[in-house]
């Protein structure tokens, strides 16, 4: 296998121009374990580190643009990404370990389209778009758009994500995360909820929801987000929302829970937001 | 492919396959085996190497990524005087925070570059921060222990 690390941009389109079976890496911590398990074969790889654009994270106005190369380390130290995504900063904190998040990035983590994969409910709440960039030009995909089914992106050929734009969440002040794994730290996901609320005089105002590990890509239940608004925070109102979110819901069953196990795990998480 | 970077403070040059992992460049190559291969997917730090001076995991990594870059292995964390103990080494040591020896690599890795962020963590830091190195004999209260007294010693030499 060949191993390229382009400096430029430049560098990087003429690679993809040349080698077109080639496999793209960023931390790697996906793409080297499916190679070394043989589920993928590649000709050449082509290592997007080195790519200095890749790696900023920039505000601009009342949104962060996060580059698709940066760690997940890295996206935890940010201080804007502490004070105006926190419900990113809780998503991206309980993915693998430490070790893991010093070499996965965020493009990695959006690329692979896993319905787990953990920071995935908290973009699409935060109605994330993403930047996709070829020798061509740019264009910008709302997440939801660009993650197809379990592993399946709208990524073209020759074409890599190269930034992940974030709107922060004004107003919303409830932002909630909580992943079910089977321990605390290197556990994929059973099932995954991130929640945004926005209330006025205790009542909700707007809600967002998003589910992951129940479907084949990440679950949204506009019913169930529609059934809260207007609505004070309670138990009462919660309920009826839980058993929306149990009728959204897609879940299989494998080595990790059953279906049904995640079908009722997804309502009862809504209920923690009465705890909030 | 020609491969130059700087091994434990020493420039080196190797010829080597690219594709080839880190892990087996340090091991196979270079002859340094503290860096242990435990489960060759990520889950369990026993490979953790210093790269640029960030802990990555060097069976998730290729030959060809360390080009131009810092490497340390846990042979050359102490370069001030290589022939002795790291105070992370001497605490792990004395507290007995050692049993078969296969994680402890990694630990040290993990937890000298903890310290070298961190003062004074407390023992729930410590514990976040090697919970991606995994030790199967000592049930880590040792691990963690040996990480706080060398918290205390590396603090007492600063002040
Ligand atoms: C031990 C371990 C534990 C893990 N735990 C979790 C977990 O708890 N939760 C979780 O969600 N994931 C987990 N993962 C999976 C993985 O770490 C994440 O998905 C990570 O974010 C992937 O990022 P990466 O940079 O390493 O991706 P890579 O492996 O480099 O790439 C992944 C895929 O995306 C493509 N790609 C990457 N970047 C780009 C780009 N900029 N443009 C186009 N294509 C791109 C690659 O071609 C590849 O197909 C774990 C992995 C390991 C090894
Ligand atoms: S061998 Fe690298 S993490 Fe286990
Ligand atoms: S001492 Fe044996 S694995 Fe940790």
């Amino acid at each position: 296998m060949k191993v390229h690390l382009p400096e430029s941009l430049d560098a990087l389109w003429d690679l993809l121009d040349q080698h077109p079976q080639a496999g793209i890496m960023a931390g790697g911590t996906d793409l080297l374990v499916s190679l070394r398990a043989g589920k993928q074969h590649l000709p050449t790889v082509i290592c997007l580190e080195r790519l200095a654009p890749l790696q900023t994270i920039e505000p601009l106005d009342q949104t962060l643009r996060i580059g698709a190369g940066v760690t997940l380390t890295r996206i935890l130290e940010n201080s804007l990404v502490h004070t105006h995504l926190p419900l990113l900063h809780k998503s991206v904190a309980s993915l693998g370990s430490p070790l893991v998040r010093n070499m996965a990035t965020l493009g990695g983590n959006i690329c692979t389209a896993s319905p787990a994969g953990d920071t995935l409910p908290a973009l699409y709440v935060l109605g994330a778009k993403l930047s996709l960039a070829s020798a061509k030009g740019r264009r910008i995909l709302p997440l939801e758009s660009f993650i197809q089914g379990p592993g399946k992106t709208a990524l073209a050929k020759g074409e890599i994500l190269d930034s992940v734009i974030i709107p922060f969440p004004a107003g919303f002040g409830v932002q909630h995360f909580e992943k079910l794994g089977q321990r605390n730290a290197l556990a994929i996901s059973v099932v995954s909820f991130a929640a945004l609320i926005r209330t006025q005089d205790n009542l909700v105002q707007r809600a967002r929801f998003a589910w992951g590990s129940v479907g084949p890509t990440i679950v949204r239940s506009p019913q169930a987000e529609k059934a809260l608004e207007g609505n004070p925070l309670s138990l009462e109102a919660l309920l009826r929302v839980a058993d929306l979110a149990r009728a959204a819901v897609e879940p299989i069953t494998d080595v990790r829970a059953s279906a049904d196990y995640r079908r009722r795990v997804a309502g009862n998480m809504v209920l923690r937001l009465a705890a909030l | 492919m020609q491969i130059k970077f700087t091994l434990n403070h020493q420039p080196v040059t190797l010829e080597a396959d690219p594709s080839m992992r880190a892990i087996d460049l340090l091991r196979e190559h270079c002859g340094l085996t503290g860096p242990k291969e435990g489960c060759s997917t990520g889950e369990c730090g026993a490979c953790a190497v210093w790269i640029n001076g960030v802990t990555r995991l060097s069976c998730l990594m290729l030959a060809a990524q360390l080009q131009g870059q810092s490497v340390v292995t846990v042979e050359g964390v102490n370069p001030d005087s290589p022939d002795t103990l790291h105070p992370v080494q001497e605490a792990f040591v004395n507290c007995g925070a050692v049993q078969c020896g296969y994680c402890t690599p990694g630990m040290i890795m993990t937890a000298a570059q903890l310290l070298a962020c961190e003062r004074t963590p407390s023992r729930e830091r410590i514990r976040e921060a090697i919970s991606g190195n995994l030790c199967r004999c000592t049930g880590y209260h040792k691990i963690v222990d040996a990480v706080e007294a060398a918290a205390q010693a590396m603090d007492r030499e600063i002040s």
